[in-house]
């Protein structure tokens, strides 16, 4: 049977497939999905299914239901993986029992994150096996192989989709679900594998890199890795850009050896194979040269007269991500033939632009116009990673690092000697990610400054999954609902308010007291995301602008992308009813349409 | 060699229902057994932003349409289709909806919002293009949020792919109380560039 599905759901699929029985994930774009489609359906399945709080919590749920027997899954975005390396580092030397594969989804270009860091290396570094399908198709067949990888060299797998291969769709021919039981045995008590007291984790590190040679030889005959010998040019390329190899040499009718790589460690016979066949090969991947290195070294070995060309010849852009062009007209000037370059459009160039931006009536806008109020423009603002920081034009993201470093990084200006007012901000879900360490390290080393918890009671950027703040699990099961005041006061926070930004006379003064404690504030900024409120049915007053409208902007410089302005102001569809416009308005030009 | 039967590239704005019209196309062309290839824009972008899908039909690579390649461009909101124009192929067809979006960089006066023909005059140096008040039309038919299926209405005449299944496929996606006031804003896209 075939079906028009999602990558990310394709890998669910995979994982349904494959008989796991847990799925631990944090959400990250590109990687949201295949927690949110297991959530979905997880009551019809013996799988346990939850959001876990941070990756590196998931990842160790994950562990602990391998040595269960339980195959298990963690779910991430690429810059997630940085978070759960501590246990991903050591869990290579103490390995698995039930399979376990972790999803670590890379975003070349930054589509929708703070860096392009490439999960291969990773892989490399922790002498881990990774997988790097080129499609959903591949996504979805190499779940379900990466589980049998995993058990048969006690290693966990990683599974590397980019966000071509995640947010892509394709008709994907699917496989059987088994039914019936997915959960293990239990733990076996096993303390030499996993205890890893330095004198189990010396012997277990060796064992790590013996393995390393079976692993490949297994890797070499798996059928992701493709090798078409022809003519003495040739083309070696990964994961999806294995695919846009492929489409270019049949758009250019080009008759070349083609080697396309799915796995690694990367097949070095296959390699080996086309660096003494060939004479001039290219080198085509995404992001770190890793195949390229591994090339030169072969290449080395077997054919040193071998002209390589790729990212270190600067034919292959070395960041962002790769597309057919890109590809076509790289192979193209190697064999001498015509490129293509598209025509830029006469006025295509002064279109305006359209960034993201906050949606109209979102709480974290009004908190942003409070918090300035009180903070003044010379305050320093550090911010952290979610929808709050597309509001970035409001004047008060001054920093984004990665997840939670808002709180750290404003104590470290502090004690780096500024005495400047410190407003850090932090969303509900981050914080409790990673946040509420900075928040405890802030308080216990006498930080004086304010921590802004922009709470909207969801994780909105990724689609709008739950957390410990919402009172509800992955699946929907009602649990304990954290109050982010309490575990304020608790890790050490000397003023602790909580306000509705809606109000912006009351907020305003909420941030005034928090600016002038003497010590470490917290204010809790609390209103539902609008979307999600929309979702549970809500339905939004409107405002309108009247005719004592005099056109002085006020309300303009608020920025809500439902406030349009023609020599005077007018307040569109978008509308969704916050009020806070209504306040600004000097005039009391705006009200309620009734 | 031709490596796709026909490359649509959809653009709009976050919240249009961009990815909406893809998902259909890929369920009818999944009925009709024909290949199909996607790229969507999750995310970010989403929040407002300027969105591009991808739509490859009878194909078996990558899911990006290659600049020049698209053989429709299909525009949810105008200023979108002049920024994405040069994905449209010699040649081939753009569908745009003329009702604008204005964006807050416009709404702020740091730029300015370009008049309808400024967007069309280029497209039209490339290939054929199709302009309709889509947003209006749906308004016709009983929703100005049903744009998307004007669009796609519109869109069906180009598509090698039966319109029956098109309209299954449509039924499938939406939820059962919009059917009514979707298959009649399919229907008058349709009709709007029969003549
Ligand atoms: S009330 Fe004003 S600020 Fe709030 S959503 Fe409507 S237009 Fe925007
Ligand atoms: S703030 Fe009031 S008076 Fe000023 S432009 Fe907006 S609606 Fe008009």
């Amino acid at each position: 049977m075939r079906e028009y599905l999602l990558g990310n759901v394709a890998i669910a699929r995979g994982i349904l497939e494959a008989g796991a029985g847990l799925a631990a994930g944090y959400p990250g774009t590109p990687s949201s999905e295949i927690i949110d489609t297991l959530s979905g359906i997880a009551s019809g399945y013996d799988i346990h299914v939850e959001w876990s709080v941070n990756e590196k919590a998931a990842l160790e749920v994950a562990i602990g239901g391998s040595w269960a027997g339980t195959r298990s899954v963690a779910t991430m975005k690429h810059v997630g993986l940085n978070v759960a390396a501590d246990p991903f580092m050591t869990l290579a030397y103490l390995g698995v029992d039930a399979g376990l594969v972790i999803v670590s989804a890379d975003d070349p270009y930054c589509h929708s994150s703070q860096n392009e860091q490439d999960t291969r290396r990773y892989a490399q570094f922790a002498s881990v096996p990774c997988l790097d399908p080129a499609d959903p198709q591949e996504a979805k067949d190499m779940t379900v192989y990466a589980f049998g990888l995993s058990e048969r060299f006690s290693v966990p797998v990683l599974l590397r989709p980019t966000t071509r291969v995640s947010h892509a769709r394709s008709d994907v021919e699917l496989g059987e679900i088994p039914e019936g039981r997915r959960r293990g045995r239990g733990f076996r008590k096993d303390p030499a594998r996993r205890v890893s007291l330095p004198v189990n984790a010396r012997r277990l590190h060796r064992e790590l890199i013996d393995k390393q040679r079976d692993i490949e030889r297994e890797l070499e005959s798996a059928p992701w890795n493709r090798l078409l010998l022809k003519g003495d040019v040739g083309v070696i390329a990964s994961g999806i850009a294995g695919l846009y190899a492929e489409e270019a040499l049949a758009n250019l009718d080009a008759d070349l050896s083609l080697l396309r790589i799915g796995t690694y460690p990367a097949p070095s016979r296959m390699i080996e194979e086309v660096v003494k066949h060939t004479s001039r090969v290219m080198v085509i991947e995404e992001l770190e040269p890793v195949v390229e290195e591994l090339v030169e070294i072969v290449a080395k070995r077997c054919n040193p007269e071998l002209e390589i060309l790729g990212k270190r010849s600067g034919d292959i852009p070395r960041a962002g991500e790769l597309d057919l062009l890109t590809v076509r007209n790289a192979i193209a000037r190697m064999l001498g033939m015509s490129v293509t370059v598209p025509e830029d459009l006469p006025g295509a160039e002064s279109v305006p632009p359209r960034p993201p931006s906050l949606c109209p009536g979102c709480g974290h806008r009004a908190a942003y116009y409070a918090m300035r109020k009180a903070f003044g423009k010379d305050a320093i603002y550090t911010n952290d990673i979610g929808c709050y920081t597309i509001g970035i034009s409001m004047g008060t993201v001054d920093t984004c690092l990665c997840m939670g470093a808002s709180i750290t990084i404003g104590s470290g200006i502090r004690f780096g000697g500024d005495e400047r007012p410190i407003c850090c901000c932090i969303g509900d879900s981050t914080f409790l990610h990673a946040g509420m360490t900075g928040l405890l390290n802030a308080a216990y080393n006498k930080s004086r400054m304010t921590v802004a918890i922009l709470d909207n009671s969801t994780t909105a950027m990724t689609g709008h999954q739950p957390h410990p703040g919402t009172g509800f699990t992955a699946t929907g099961e009602e649990s304990v609902r954290i109050s982010l005041e309490e575990i304020a006061k608790a890790l050490g926070s000397g003023h602790v308010e909580c306000v509705d930004p809606y109000n912006l006379e009351e907020s305003i003064s909420a941030f005034t007291r928090a600016r002038d404690f003497p010590g470490l504030s917290v204010v809790i900024s609390r209103a539902p995301c609008r979307i999600l409120l929309r979702r549970k049915g809500e339905r939004y007053i409107r405002y309108r602008v009247t005719d004592e409208c005099v056109g002085c902007r006020q309300c303009v410089e608020f920025n809500c992308p439902a406030i349009e302005f023609d020599e005077k102001a007018a307040i569109n569809q978008l509308c969704t009813g916050c009020g806070v416009c209504a306040q600004i308005c000097p005039k009391d030009a705006i009200e309620v349409v009734k | 060699m031709r490596t796709s039967k026909c490359d649509i590239v959809i653009v709009g704005v976050g919240g249009q229902g961009v990815i909406l019209i893809s998902e259909i196309i890929g369920r009818a062309a999944l009925k009709a057994g024909i290949h199909v290839r996607a790229a969507e824009t999750h995310g970010m972008a989403q929040r407002g932003g300027s969105v591009i899908n991808h739509t490859r039909l009878g194909c078996i690579y990558g899911p990006m349409v290659p600049e020049g390649g698209a053989d429709i461009l299909l525009a949810l909101e105008p200023a979108e289709a002049l920024r994405y124009g040069r994905y449209l192929s010699r040649g081939g067809v753009a569908l745009v909806n003329t009702k604008p979006v204005i964006p807050t960089t416009v709404t702020a006066g740091q730029f300015r919002y370009p008049e309808i023909e400024e967007i069309l005059a280029p497209l039209r140096g490339i290939g054929r293009v199709l302009p309709m008040n889509a947003t209006e039309i749906a308004e016709r038919a009983g929703s100005s949020q049903a744009a998307n299926i004007v669009m796609l209405g519109a869109l069906s005449r180009f598509m090698p792919i039966e319109e029956a299944l098109v309209l299954e496929a449509l039924m499938d996606s939406v939820p059962r109380r919009y059917i009514d006031v979707n298959l009649k804003a399919f229907e008058l896209g349709k009709a709007e560039v029969s003549g």
